[in-house]
């Protein structure tokens, strides 16, 4: 994933992805992520993402970006998970995302979209509802919701000072909140885009972040297979071991691959909104998803068990995974949708639409 | 796993244009053709299609204008392969011969070999079998028995292959046995290559049925088979080198992945009046599957094109595949429920059948599913 070798160097995407993976490698200490784990906002990881611009990098030029274009800045994802990122740069970058699509002026710091929500706009286009599963709701300075209208739907970035924050957390411990709101005159404006687009980028977001984070499940493992003796051996000698790592190596192999389908077709719909987004960004999260399952449980197997301890970063990893597969819909939530479509295609049409992807 | 790189495709817009002309071309060819037959893909056989695809420039696609072909790119053949398969065109007559006997050809052939079979197998008038297994050899290749020895000018050659697909129905076989004496520190030294003639006399070959009751498989016994002293493909002794760089060829296409494709159509088929959220869910995650896996194995194709060596992402992309193909029959069988028999459930039980029933070997031919997975675990340093 990280060394797309040979042929279409991007070499923006990977100075990018080199940048964050050593400011990760250096700022995400174990104490910053202590910190995070006790519910604390890590500040100084955060400010020194902002600082070399990370968060904005995908927006385009004039919301405050610098021109990088959104595939590369969505492979930033791919890193946030070989990190475990106990920080919401993905949540930010979407919702910085959306609300330049919609032209609204997008806020500085920590941003969300909820992943569920149910808003109500009154004559004077004042919101009142609520949002649930908003990932870190309690820091976002503002949580990105879509309201329906006559009009059409409304994207509306509400503002930190006018929600009720109920906290809760994901299988990962992560902040998962839900937001109450009531009469809020927010900056809304027309979404050139649905529910759907919206839930799929979400969705994309949650694929680059399973790929990323399996890529180093995998190293990790393979390396712990390498050092790990019983009988005499490197338990990696074992042909059972084996076999089962390389399990989790096609299955990392392929969530990759999966995941930069995702990001290929949500930079197709930055560029120009289109049909392409769903069955795209559906592929991604069903594999990714069925991926991150076969993988966490061959990592801790191999690992035994001092990855069952609080202490070993394994589970750092594995709890994400399982929170991401289960963030912007499920497997069989997507399922739904891809299967839809290709039944929809018919028999003679199947295969365009699996090549059309 | 950086180990293990898909990196994107690069974009062909020539084979998008070549795309939709082979669309055209198969659906006028292939509408009249049963499910059941096009359910076969490339266990299809049938050498007249195999010329027209001839005809059209459409086997061979990448090699020399010299050779018969028509230095297209990589990217295009695939394009072409998983095209042809995806439709259920019975291409199993020429497949091998196009896929892995015509590059071994092109990359160890001498010129004369090169120029009296290349262009033959282009025309699509030329078939080729795999002669590798045996009675006491498949997974462990290089304890192969069948032995040449050198007799005057020639090769003599006694030993018997086994599982050769196709066997009656080609003109030649790419032999690989021994050349030299065994030798416990070096398996894989003493092994050679040769094309054999199978019209030869010493050279016998039965049938032998596969549980379906069909004759793809057969035995070839040699008996003091005398080989020309031109037989030999590529350097004596190196056989071994030459057999790998084969498999890579054998392991790295579409074909991997869609050999249940058709079953998949005429699932589609019988669900689409009204299909249940059930079925929905099934499809929708198959269709991940082959998504993704559509997408490795185009960046394989991508490598293979850029000249790099994608062997270990070969091995990969039809560990994976095969896991897929052999899923298809299993959740088929389960969203279909019994109903009162008409032609098209019956056609729809017939394709069932018949992939369900070969869905074992899917994980077995080409190298099994154990020993590709002991591939990617030395790609990953553990052996
Ligand atoms: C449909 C079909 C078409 C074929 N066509 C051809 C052809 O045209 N030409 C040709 O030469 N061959 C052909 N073959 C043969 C094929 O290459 C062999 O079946 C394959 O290499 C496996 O060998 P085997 O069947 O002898 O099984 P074995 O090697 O005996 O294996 C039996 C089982 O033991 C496992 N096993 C073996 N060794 C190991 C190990 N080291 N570690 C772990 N597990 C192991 C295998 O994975 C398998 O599960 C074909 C096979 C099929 C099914």
């Amino acid at each position: 994933m990280d060394s797309p070798s040979g042929f279409q160097a991007d070499e923006a995407g990977a100075m990018l992805r080199e940048t964050a993976d050593r400011l990760l490698a250096d700022r995400l200490t174990p104490q910053a992520r202590a910190q995070a784990a006790e519910g604390e906002w890590p500040d100084d990881v955060w400010a020194a993402l902002d600082e070399v611009g990370l968060p904005a990098a995908i927006l385009p030029e004039e919301a405050g970006g610098f021109g990088v274009p959104v595939a590369d800045a969505l492979s930033l994802l791919t890193v946030a998970g070989r990190h475990a990122l106990p920080l919401p740069l993905a949540d930010t970058m979407l919702a910085g995302l959306l609300l330049a699509r919609a032209g609204i002026q997008v806020p500085a710091g920590p941003l969300a979209v909820a992943q569920g929500s149910d808003v109500r706009l009154d004559r004077a286009g004042r919101a009142t509802g609520q949002a649930w599963g908003v990932p870190w709701g309690r820091h976002a300075r503002a949580v990105v919701v879509l309201a329906d209208s006559p009009g059409g739907p409304v994207l509306i970035a509400l503002p930190q000072a006018a929600l009720t924050v109920e906290p809760g957390t994901d299988i990962a411990g992560d902040p998962s909140d839900a937001v109450r709101f009531e009469a809020v005159s927010a900056e809304g404006a027309p979404a050139p885009f649905g529910a759907a687009d919206l839930r799929a980028a979400g969705a994309a977001t949650r694929a680059l972040m399973i790929a990323g984070a399996l890529g180093a499940v995998g190293t990790m493992t393979v390396g712990y297979a390498g050092e790990r003796r019983q009988f005499g051996r490197a338990i990696g000698q074992f042909q059972a071991v084996q076999q089962s790592l390389a399990v989790l190596a096609g299955q990392a192999a392929s969530a990759a691959a999966a995941a930069d389908l995702a990001a290929e077709a949500v930079a197709a719909w930055a560029a120009s909104p289109g049909p392409g987004l769903l069955p795209a960004v559906a592929a991604a999260k069903i594999r990714t998803g069925e991926a991150a399952g076969q993988a966490v449980a061959i990592a801790h197997q191999v690992h035994g068990a001092i990855g069952f301890t609080e202490e070993h970063r394994l589970h750092h990893y594995t709890g994400r995974l399982r929170a991401w597969r289960d963030a912007f819909g499920r497997e069989s939530e997507w399922a739904q949708v891809l299967g839809r479509h290709l039944i929809a295609a018919g028999p003679e049409g199947l295969w365009p639409a699996i090549t059309a992807v | 796993m950086s180990r293990f790189t898909f990196p994107p495709p690069p974009p062909s817009p020539e084979a998008d244009i070549l795309r939709a002309e082979i669309r055209a071309f198969l659906a006028n060819e292939l509408n009249h053709r049963a499910p059941l037959d096009r359910a076969q893909s490339w266990n299809g056989l049938d050498p007249a299609f195999s010329r027209k695809l001839g005809q059209r420039g459409w086997l061979g696609l990448t090699w020399p204008k010299a050779y018969g072909g028509q230095e297209r790119s990589g990217l295009e053949r695939y394009v072409l392969l998983e095209e042809l398969l995806a439709a259920g065109a019975p291409v199993g007559a020429h497949w091998i011969a196009e896929r892995q006997s015509g590059p071994s050809l092109l990359r160890y052939g001498t010129e004369a070999q090169k120029s009296a079979i290349l262009p033959r197998i282009a025309a699509g008038e030329c078939f080729f079998c795999i002669g590798m297994s045996e009675p006491d050899s498949g997974s462990d290749l290089a304890s192969v028995r069948t032995k040449a020895v050198r007799d005057g000018d020639g090769w003599r050659v006694n030993g018997t292959k086994l599982w050769t697909t196709n066997a009656t129905h080609c003109h030649f076989m790419i032999l690989f046995c021994r050349t030299g004496p065994p030798d416990r520190e070096h398996r894989h030294a003493g092994t050679s290559q040769f094309i054999v003639d199978l019209s030869l006399p010493g050279i016998t070959i039965r049938p032998v049925r596969n549980l379906l009751g069909e004759h793809h498989f057969n035995e070839v016994v040699f008996e003091d088979a005398t080989l020309p002293e031109d037989a030999l493909l590529g350097r004596e002794g190196e056989g071994w080198a030459q057999v790998t760089g084969e498999l890579a060829y054998e392991r790295s296409g579409p074909e991997r992945f869609l050999s249940s494709f058709w079953l998949l159509v005429e699932l589609v088929r019988a669900l689409q009046p009204a299909a249940d959220a059930r079925a929905e869910i099934a499809l929708g995650r198959l269709g991940a599957q082959l998504i993704t896996l559509r997408r490795m194995s185009r960046s394989v194709a991508g490598l293979l094109q850029a000249g790099a060596d994608p062997a270990l992402e070969a091995a990969m992309v039809k560990d994976l595949g095969a896991l897929v193909e052999q899923e298809i029959p299993e959740i088929a069988r389960d969203l279909l429920a019994e109903g009162p028999p008409t032609l098209q459930s019956r056609t729809f039980a017939q394709v069932l059948a018949y992939t369900a029933l070969h869905a074992p070997s899917f994980s077995l031919r080409g190298g099994t599913r154990e020993i590709l997975r002991g591939i990617i675990a030395r790609g990953l340093g553990l052996r």
